[in-house]
Parts: structure tokens; C-alpha cells; sequence
């Protein structure tokens, strides 16, 4: 269960401080599925970082389960992400000189797990997400669409307890989206993990359990 | 996945991979060449310098030359007196025959005292001191003095006076010749160090300690050559007959020995007028790493000695090997140290540029849990390849280079003046006859450059040096990359 207690998080631009969040209090339960919505530049990723480990607050505290993401060193927070969450990207940011199976691998590189069975692993979590026969492709040779369940296989196959995904379908089209959301659905309510989506879609938003809006730095609940 | 990462970026980098491996490459072949060069430019002076100083000399001590007193011969200028009774006439024509023995052309002589100095100085492995001497030898005809005018004629047909007649030409002429050639008084049983060490016995047999204050010398065979002289034969020194029991020669070739004849050391004192001088010791230090110290001690024992190392020896070297020397030295050794330093630079360019081109995948791998440490490893590993590649292909180039100078084999030409003229001409040297230079060994080398282990692991360890420097500085710079700002310069 994520915990966030007055939440800030400020950046210097030159001279200029911006306040990209402001005392954002907010508690997600384990296995449910939320949707952050907002206008470009109001927040959102900013929020997802705090919840997925890769920043930290100026203010406030996160919680995940009983660690203080705000308090923790950067190898404490490096190994929360590489055991508990997974990330999706608008960009699929897959390797590109690598293959699916070994872009999928490369998640199960720091839990220290053998050749054999990170091979093994990558294989089953690629075909989970249809693509057991694109195993050899390089992300080049692959479809928007293909790419993205690439990058979804890469975030479940170390079964994390969280799924973050930053504007999964922003770069694919109607038919794909919908096709990557009811595969996302689906393995939420399969593995019971905690999804929490940031979209501009508000098709895709209407699917979660819950809504967040945030805006200029504050948080809202969508009713 | 590591080895799996490391060799899918480097095939799906090849461009980046190949320059930096190209430039690594031609740093490394560059060294290499260079390198060798160096060491056959070396091993060619000290073959130059081993035929005049003997192998295994550290280091030599002259006494430079002092003008000469007032009222003595100028410049030891050589004379030859003859008595009105002297030389054989017949048929009108009278011979006259004279040979000196002194000390050579710029050569000063000390006493010999100073080999028992040297010999007791701490860490002097040997010593043997010589004595460099020139023999001259002039042979004159001329009229008997019969057949000498009483005066100069004024008008023959007025006189009636006969015209002179006798000389070699029977016409009251004269004819002069004079040999010259030079000598060096040595130990006879020291071979262990000096000009007789590093020379190969061609003929007879080689001095021996038995030899002492006998006439016997053994001849340089090029010299040997051209006096058509050979074992068995006498040569005559300062009018006393030599049996030649051996002949020697440079281990170069086309190279001289350092004298023309060798004699004990005490006949050619005895016949030289010099009892107990000498002109030059031999010395060889225990180890290398003593010749400073040995080189300070006997300068502070000696302090009107001139004491030269092989280093400082080399600097008397002359010739195209010396130019050789020079470019290596200078041209050589900078523009390789130039080119690795490109050739790192670039490296390091290259790796910093690609971990900046590499920013989303380096920020999307902290995303999924990748620690620094694994990221840096995963950097420097390809870095480190890519140095290995290059210095494998520079290994192969700079070889295939050295053979290539093997193959052309270039004829240097190379000088030495010898240790007793190292220390200055112009002293007591001038001669009447035989020459105003000082004596310089001048022989042709080809310079062969050789392959050492050491010169491969050198090159082996620069090309891992920059390889691990490059991956080094390239790792620092992508652990230094804040996840979130990485995904956020992208996102």
C-alpha cells in the first residue's frame, strides 16, 4: 500500500523554483487499479517518480509497504524497483541493440537470477503477452504495439507488486491502445498487483477503479 | 548479461566501435614501431661503441688533454733527428730509417697509479687500463754526400761544375715515406673488460697473461689487410720487430677495432718512453644500477680524471645513426605519445558521448533496478573491449611495421671517438705526420629493430589502460545520472 503524507517536490530552473507538487496526501490500497489524469506539465509524472522510487520529495513522506522511499538510500531505492515495481513508458525505452528476450532479461539481471532461468522466465513472460514467437526480434523489427507488450513483459516478469505505467498507449494508435489496455486489465486482475496509470486518455482513465486529477501540483479525486 | 550486453552494443555500435578501436590501434602500432626502433637505435650505438669500448663497459676514465709547457715541443709535433753518420749509402744514395712510438693524436697519458684508485672504488666489478700509442715510421733516400754541391751553382758553364748526381732518381734528388699506424698497450690477460672484449679472434690466438714484456702483438684485421701482413709475420714497432701471433676483428662487419696492432701493455710503456702511464681504464661496474655511483666515486678519487658512462658516450656517437637516434628520440617519441594521447582522447570522447546518446536507456535501467555499479562495469567493459580490439590490431600492424624495417634493413654509417679523444682534441696530439683528426671508428650498422615480450605487454597494457581510463570516465558520468531526470529529459 502506497502512503503519501504532504507530499512537495520543488525544482530549480535557474533562478526560478517550481513547485510540482504541493502537499499531496494520498493512500492507494494494494491491487488497486488508479488512473492520474491532468493537463501537460500539472504533475504527473513528477507523482509517478515519487511512487516509483526515482526521486525523492522536498517535503513529505512516501511510503510503499513499511519503506520510506523518502528516507531511503539510492541502493535501498534501486533495489525496491528492481523487486516490487515495474515500469511501462509512453517511449517503450527498450534496448535497442538487444533483442525481446534479452530486453526482458535485462529486468531480471539485478535479482541475481541464473542464464538458464532468467532465459526461461523472459521466454514465459514474452509469450504471456503474445509474443512468444518474436523472442530473436530486435526492437526495430517490431511494431508500436509489439514493442509495448515488450516493455510490459520487461515490467511483470520479476512479478512485481506494483505496475506503474507512464501514458502506456500515448504513442499507439486507437486499435493498439485498446488492445494494450485490455492486456494490461487483464494481467492486473490475473496477478493482483497494484496498477497505477498516468494518461491523457480519458477512454482509458474510465477503465480504472479509481481517478486522480492533478493539477498545477494538486491532487483531486475524480468522482 | 553482461557479455551479452557488451557484445550486442559493440556489433550494433560498429561505427563507434571501429574508430575508437582504429584510433586506439594506430597508437598502439605507433608505440610499438617506435619502440623497437628505439632499441635497435640503441643496440646499434652500443655495437659502435662496443667495438671502440669493449663490450660490457659502464664506464671510462680519460685525463683530458693540458697544453704544453713552455719551451716544450708545440703540440707534441713529432721529430725525426738524424746524425750526419746515420743511415747506409750506396751507389750515392743514402737511407736513412726512423720509428717513433708516442702517445696517440689528443691523448693524454696519467699514471698508472689510477688503476689501483679505480679498482679500489666500491662496486667496481673489473678494471684494465691501456695505454693509446701511434707509430710513426719515416723512410728517406737521398743524395750521398759526395755528391752534395759545395754550393749553390751560380752559372754551370761558366763554373764548369758537375751537375749532382746519387738520390733516387740518380740526379741528387730525395724521397720520403712515411707509415703510420696505431697502437694499443693493454693488459694482456685482461679480456675481461676493454677494447679486446668485444672483438672476435679471426686468427692465431688472442694475448695472454704469459705475454707480458714479450714483442709479441696481435693485429686488427682489416689493417692486417692492408699491410699484407698475417700470423707469423713481424711487424716493426718503434724500430723493434713484433711477432703477430693473432688477428681480430669488429663483431660488426664492416667495422674497425679500436687500434691497429695490440701489445702488452708494458712493452708498449717501455718502448714509448711512458713507464708507468696509461691513457684510458676500462671500467665495469657490478650491476647497472651502480654505474652512477661508481661514475661519482671515481671523479671524487680522481678529480683531474674525465670519467664518462655509456651514456655519455653515446653522445659521441656520430653519423646517420646519430640522426636516427634523434628523430627517434625526439620526432619519434613525441608524436607517439601525441597520437596515444589522441587516441585516448578520442576514446574518452567517444565513450562520454555515447553514455550521453545513451541517456534513456542508462535512465530506463536504474528505472528497472540496475545499481551504479552494474551500469559503470557494463560501460567500462565495453570500453575496455573496445581498447583490446584496438590494441590486438595495433600489435598486428606494429609487427607487420618492424618487419617491414627489418626487411629494408637501413645502413646506417656511425662514428665513435675513441675514450682518449672523447676528452677534447687539440692537447698534445699535433702531429707532423699522420693526421690532424683525432681517430674516430666509423663503421656501418644496420639498425634491425627488435621484438621484445616486454614491447608486446607494453602495448597490451595501453591498450587495457585506455580501454579501462575511457570506460572509467564514461562510467563516472553515466552513475551520475539521476534516474528520474534521465526519464524526465525524455519523457
Amino acid at each position: 500500500m502506497y502512503v503519501l503524507t504532504n507530499v512537495t517536490k520543488k525544482y530549480e530552473q535557474g533562478k526560478r523554483t517550481v513547485t510540482a507538487l504541493k502537499n499531496v496526501s494520498l493512500t492507494i490500497p494494494d491491487g488497486q487499479m488508479v488512473a492520474i489524469q491532468g493537463p501537460t506539465g500539472g504533475g504527473k509524472s513528477t507523482l509517478l517518480q515519487m511512487l516509483g522510487a526515482l526521486d525523492r520529495p522536498t517535503d513529505g513522506t512516501v511510503s510503499l509497504g513499511d519503506a520510506d522511499l523518502s528516507e531511503l538510500g539510492d541502493g535501498r531505492l534501486g533495489r525496491i524497483r528492481a523487486q516490487e515495481i515495474g515500469f511501462v513508458f509512453q517511449g517503450f525505452n527498450l534496448i535497442p541493440t538487444l533483442s525481446a528476450l534479452e530486453n526482458v532479461e535485462t529486468a531480471l539481471a539485478p535479482l541475481g537470477v541464473s542464464s538458464a532461468d532468467r532465459r526461461e522466465r523472459a521466454s514465459a513472460a514474452l509469450a504471456s503477452v503474445g509474443l512468444g514467437d518474436r523472442l530473436g526480434h530486435l526492437p526495430d523489427e517490431l511494431s508500436g504495439g509489439q514493442q509495448q507488450r515488450v516493455a510490459i513483459a520487461r515490467a511483470l516478469v520479476k512479478k512485481p507488486t506494483v505496475l506503474l505505467a507512464d501514458e502506456p498507449t500515448g504513442n499507439l494508435d486507437e486499435g493498439t491502445r485498446d488492445e494494450i489496455m485490455d492486456l494490461l486489465e487483464g494481467l492486473w486482475r490475473e496477478q493482483g498487483l497494484t496498477l497505477i496509470l498516468v494518461t491523457h486518455d480519458t477512454a482509458v482513465a474510465r477503465r480504472a477503479q479509481r481517478r486522480l486529477l492533478i493539477k498545477k501540483g494538486a491532487l483531486t479525486e475524480v468522482a | 548479461m553482461f557479455f551479452t550486453y557488451l557484445r550486442r552494443e559493440l556489433a550494433g555500435r560498429r561505427k563507434q566501435t571501429a574508430i575508437v578501436s582504429i584510433g586506439m590501434a594506430l597508437a598502439i602500432a605507433l608505440v610499438i614501431i617506435v619502440n623497437s626502433v628505439s632499441s635497435g637505435v640503441q643496440l646499434a650505438q652500443a655495437s659502435v661503441l662496443g667495438s671502440v669500448y669493449g663490450v660490457g663497459t659502464d664506464v671510462t676514465v680519460t685525463q683530458t688533454p693540458t697544453a704544453p709547457e713552455e719551451g716544450a715541443a708545440a703540440g707534441g709535433r713529432q721529430r725525426f733527428d738524424f746524425g750526419a753518420a746515420e743511415g747506409t749509402t750506396a751507389d750515392g744514395t743514402t737511407s736513412v730509417s726512423q720509428s717513433r712510438l708516442d702517445a696517440d693524436l689528443g691523448t693524454s697519458t696519467f699514471d698508472a697509479t689510477a688503476l689501483d684508485t679505480v679498482g679500489a672504488v666500491d662496486n667496481v666489478h673489473a678494471a684494465a687500463a691501456t695505454l693509446a700509442l701511434r707509430n710513426t715510421t719515416f723512410n728517406g733516400a737521398l743524395p750521398g754526400s759526395a755528391d752534395m754541391p759545395a754550393a749553390a751553382p751560380t752559372d754551370d758553364a761558366a763554373t764548369g761544375a758537375e751537375r749532382p748526381e746519387g738520390g733516387p732518381d740518380g740526379a741528387g734528388g730525395s724521397s720520403f715515406d712515411v707509415d703510420s699506424f696505431t697502437v694499443l698497450g693493454l693488459d694482456p690477460g685482461g679480456e675481461a673488460v676493454g677494447p679486446l672484449s668485444a672483438v672476435s679472434l679471426t686468427d692465431g690466438r688472442s694475448l695472454a697473461t704469459t705475454d707480458a714484456g714479450t714483442n709479441v702483438a696481435v693485429l686488427d684485421s682489416s689493417y692486417a689487410t692492408t699491410a699484407s701482413l698475417t700470423t707469423g709475420d713481424t711487424v716493426s714497432i718503434a724500430g723493434t720487430d713484433f711477432t703477430v701471433v693473432g688477428l681480430v676483428s669488429a663483431a660488426s662487419a664492416d667495422a674497425d677495432t679500436a687500434a691497429n696492432v695490440y701489445i702488452p701493455l708494458d712493452v708498449a710503456q717501455s718502448l714509448s718512453g711512458l713507464t708507468g702511464q696509461v691513457s684510458s681504464i676500462y671500467v665495469q661496474a657490478a650491476s647497472s644500477t651502480d654505474i652512477e655511483q661508481v661514475q661519482a666515486d671515481i671523479e671524487a678519487a680522481l678529480p683531474a680524471a674525465t670519467v664518462n658512462t655509456q651514456a655519455d658516450l653515446a653522445s659521441s656517437v656520430s653519423g646517420s645513426l646519430a640522426n636516427a637516434a634523434d628523430l627517434v628520440k625526439n620526432l619519434g617519441l613525441w608524436l607517439s605519445l601525441i597520437v596515444l594521447a589522441a587516441a585516448f582522447l578520442i576514446a574518452i570522447l567517444f565513450t562520454i558521448s555515447g553514455v550521453t546518446r545513451r541517456t534513456r536507456e542508462f535512465g530506463t535501467l536504474k528505472a528497472i533496478g540496475w545499481s551504479n555499479g552494474r551500469i559503470v562495469r557494463q560501460v567500462a567493459g565495453e570500453s575496455l573491449v573496445q581498447g583490446l580490439i584496438g590494441g590486438a590490431a595495433g600489435i598486428a600492424v606494429g609487427l607487420l611495421g618492424i618487419l617491414v624495417v627489418n626487411l629494408v634493413a637501413p645502413t646506417l654509417t656511425a662514428g665513435a671517438t675513441s675514450a682518449a679523444t672523447v676528452a677534447g682534441p687539440g692537447g698534445p696530439g699535433g702531429r707532423g705526420f699522420g693526421g690532424a683528426a683525432p681517430a674516430v671508428a666509423t663503421s656501418d650498422v644496420v639498425l634491425t629493430a627488435p621484438v621484445t615480450v616486454s614491447v608486446v605487454l607494453l602495448a597490451a597494457g595501453l591498450a587495457v589502460l585506455g580501454g579501462l581510463l575511457a570506460g572509467l570516465v564514461g562510467g563516472w558520468r553515466a552513475s551520475r545520472l539521476r534516474p528520474a531526470e534521465a526519464l524526465r529529459s525524455i519523457n
